[in-house]
């Protein structure tokens, strides 16, 4: 199967106040017609890869081609055969959702009568027609971002660029433009999108690479990603350090992976949650340690991070110092809500 | 939100190669851009109306609150202010490109302009064009208080016309330097507040609302040739008399030269600003 997108040893540092060496030789492919997912915490590297893949920046050095072609030798023709949704929301906001899908069009040099019924089908298609005409002030969130993702669409682009595209967006319109974007991929597009949810990438991904720090640490499918790492974590809260301490010992005989404790808490991934769990509470029964919070969560990107780092992502070590309490309540919430992990791309 | 979306057929037309081609990608893309512009003008009218307010006060203050003390020597003040208050609004107006360009970059709207198949430099012209249309709204309404005031032109429609002419090319060659100061600010307010300090000594060290003979001699010959000056003097000339020709092309000639020298300096800034 021929490549969409190829990327060859690419890097770019920023120079200014402070040096950031954003990409560091980075590589990988991505097959025609698949999702791609770049996984990464804020400052990883993702914004700057996509920007460089859409011929908004140029690379220090390495190639990168789009459908075969140099992005930065042929720019002009990648341009014509890509869209980018951003995570900035690149509408503009003095026009109606109608005029911004009109211009684009118009900047794409599609005739004018297309453009119309083009616009027309895609605020239908993403929920937008009532408010086509209206003015983007009055638009929600969400609403902005699938006008921004419509905007992306309107010249049916080969390959589609998601920078980000459902952070800072509430459950249920994340869930709505997963739909749309899995209703694209259905249709033939290549889409490479950069998430720091793993939920997101699991959901929408054929294949992975996690960035760390402008390197690529992983590569892989979701699943064998997430076999790997485990499929769940079960953690474990204890009324005082030393319990702790001791459980830890105890789910370090749950499985091939070796136990954390972190304060009053202490945590182990296990490859079978509710078997796992059965055991741990028998062993903890056994040893006399009455738990005070007992919980099997999916693991986070935090977790991916650590397992194949051993540091966590740059605010997760910061939050190190809190308290347990503050911390586990944290962590089983980016779990559940997949809330970002940090905040604050540089790029 | 579950329909399926029928696979790709189309991409954007295929990347312009010939000279004319490009030629008229450029234009069409800079209608496309000022279109944009202007209907963002009209979206928030407050703006351009009080953006009028202040040339007004302007008028009104000179007119009568300064003008009794300022001796124009074979005028009327009010006709000696006019010419000067076309050249400072439209100067001030110009400002709006520096700061509509940084918004834009701000809010992300190059960043999705740069990935698309448009002409770059577009957004650059788009957006001058703009701001010229909008300085031509603005001396329509600045004509009419001037009338309003007592402001009587004595030459004649077609010279009063080419002095608006000459005033709009020179705030449009005065956009693209604000174009260049709106590029490399790091946002829109401070954008304007880089604009002003260049804009305050040339509208004001000028011969737009004092005749130059009072100021001390160390500074005439600056209030005399600096390009507003000029340009006032022209204008003055061209709609109430006086020695025009030499007014006129020392006018064009700034203005050729800042549109000479500002819009490669722009481009560039906008190619490189990431």
């Amino acid at each position: 199967m021929p490549y969409a997108i190829e990327v060859d040893n690419l890097s770019k540092t920023f120079t200014g106040k402070r040096e950031v060496r954003a990409l560091d030789g980075v590589s990988f492919t991505v097959e025609e017609g698949t999702v791609f997912g770049l996984l990464g915490p804020n400052g990883s590297g993702k914004t700057t890869a996509v920007r460089i893949l859409t011929t908004i920046l140029r690379p220090d050095s390495g190639t990168a081609r789009v459908l075969g072609h140099d992005v930065v030798k042929k720019g002009g023709l990648v341009r014509s055969l890509i869209g980018l949704a951003g995570q900035y929301a690149a509408v503009d906001e003095n026009l109606t959702g109608r005029e911004n899908l009109v211009m684009v069009g118009n900047l794409n040099h599609l005739s004018r009568s297309y453009v119309g019924g083009r616009a027309n089908d895609l605020l239908e298609q993403f929920n937008l027609a009532d408010a086509g005409d209206r003015p983007l002030k009055t638009y929600s969130g969400g609403m902005r971002r699938r006008l921004d993702l419509a905007a992306a669409l309107v010249a049916r682009p080969t390959v589609l660029f998601l920078d980000e595209p459902t952070t800072g967006l509430d459950p249920q319109s994340r869930n709505d433009l997963w739909e749309v974007i899995e209703s694209l991929v259905g249709g033939g597009t290549t889409v490479l999108l950069t998430t720091q949810y793993l939920e997101e990438a699991d959901r929408l991904a054929n294949t992975l690479a996690v960035l760390d720090h402008g390197h690529v640490i992983a590569e892989g499918t979701p699943a064998t990603m997430k076999a790997d790492l485990g499929a769940t974590v079960l953690e474990v809260g204890l009324p005082n350090l030393e319990d702790a301490r001791r459980t830890g010992a105890v789910l370090d005989t749950l499985g091939p992976h070796s136990s954390i404790v972190n304060g009053t808490f202490a945590e182990v991934t296990v490859d079978n949650g509710p078997e796992a769990a059965m055991l741990g509470l028998r062993a903890l029964d056994r040893e006399g340690i009455v738990p005070t919070a007992f919980t099997l969560r999916e693991p986070s990107l935090d977790d991916v991070f650590l397992s194949l780092t051993g540091h966590r992502t740059v605010e997760e070590a910061e939050k190190q110092q809190d308290d347990g309490t503050t911390r586990r309540r944290r962590r089983v919430r980016a779990a559940e809500e997949a809330l970002p992990i940090a905040t604050g791309e540089f790029s | 939100m579950t329909t399926a979306i029928t696979a790709p057929t189309l991409s954007g037309a295929p990347p312009a190669t010939g000279i004319g081609s490009k030629l008229r990608w450029f234009v069409s893309d800079t209608l496309t851009i000022t279109k944009r512009n202007l209907l963002a003008i009209t979206r928030i009218p407050e703006a351009l109306f009080f953006s009028t307010v202040q040339p007004i006060m302007f008028v009104l203050l000179f007119r009568y609150v300064f003008g009794g003390a300022i001796n124009t020597p074979g005028t009327d003040y009010v006709n000696y202010l006019m010419p000067g208050i076309f050249v400072q609004t439209v100067a001030f107006g110009a400002v709006s490109t520096s700061i509509g360009l940084a918004e834009d970059l701000q809010k992300g709207l190059i960043e999705r302009f740069r990935a698309l198949p448009m002409a770059r430099s577009a957004v650059l012209t788009g957006r001058t064009t703009a701001d010229l249309v909008r300085n031509v709204f603005v001396v329509i309404i600045m004509t009419a208080v001037g009338f309003a005031v007592g402001f009587r032109p004595t030459t004649g429609v077609l010279p009063y016309l080419a002095g608006v002419l000459l005033i709009l090319l020179f705030a449009y060659s005065l956009s693209w330097g604000f174009a260049v100061i709106g590029l490399s600010a790091p946002n829109s307010e401070t954008a304007q507040v880089m604009s002003f300090p260049l804009l305050f000594p040339l509208t004001f060290v000028s011969s737009a609302f004092v005749p130059v003979d009072r100021m001390p001699s160390w500074l005439q010959g600056f209030a005399t040739y600096q390009p507003v000056s000029v340009t006032v003097s022209a204008c003055r000339a061209l709609m109430i008399g006086g020695p025009t020709a030499s007014w006129v092309i020392q006018s064009v000639a700034w203005t050729i030269g800042f549109l000479v020298l500002l819009i490669p300096l722009a481009v560039r800034r906008y190619r490189t600003r990431t």
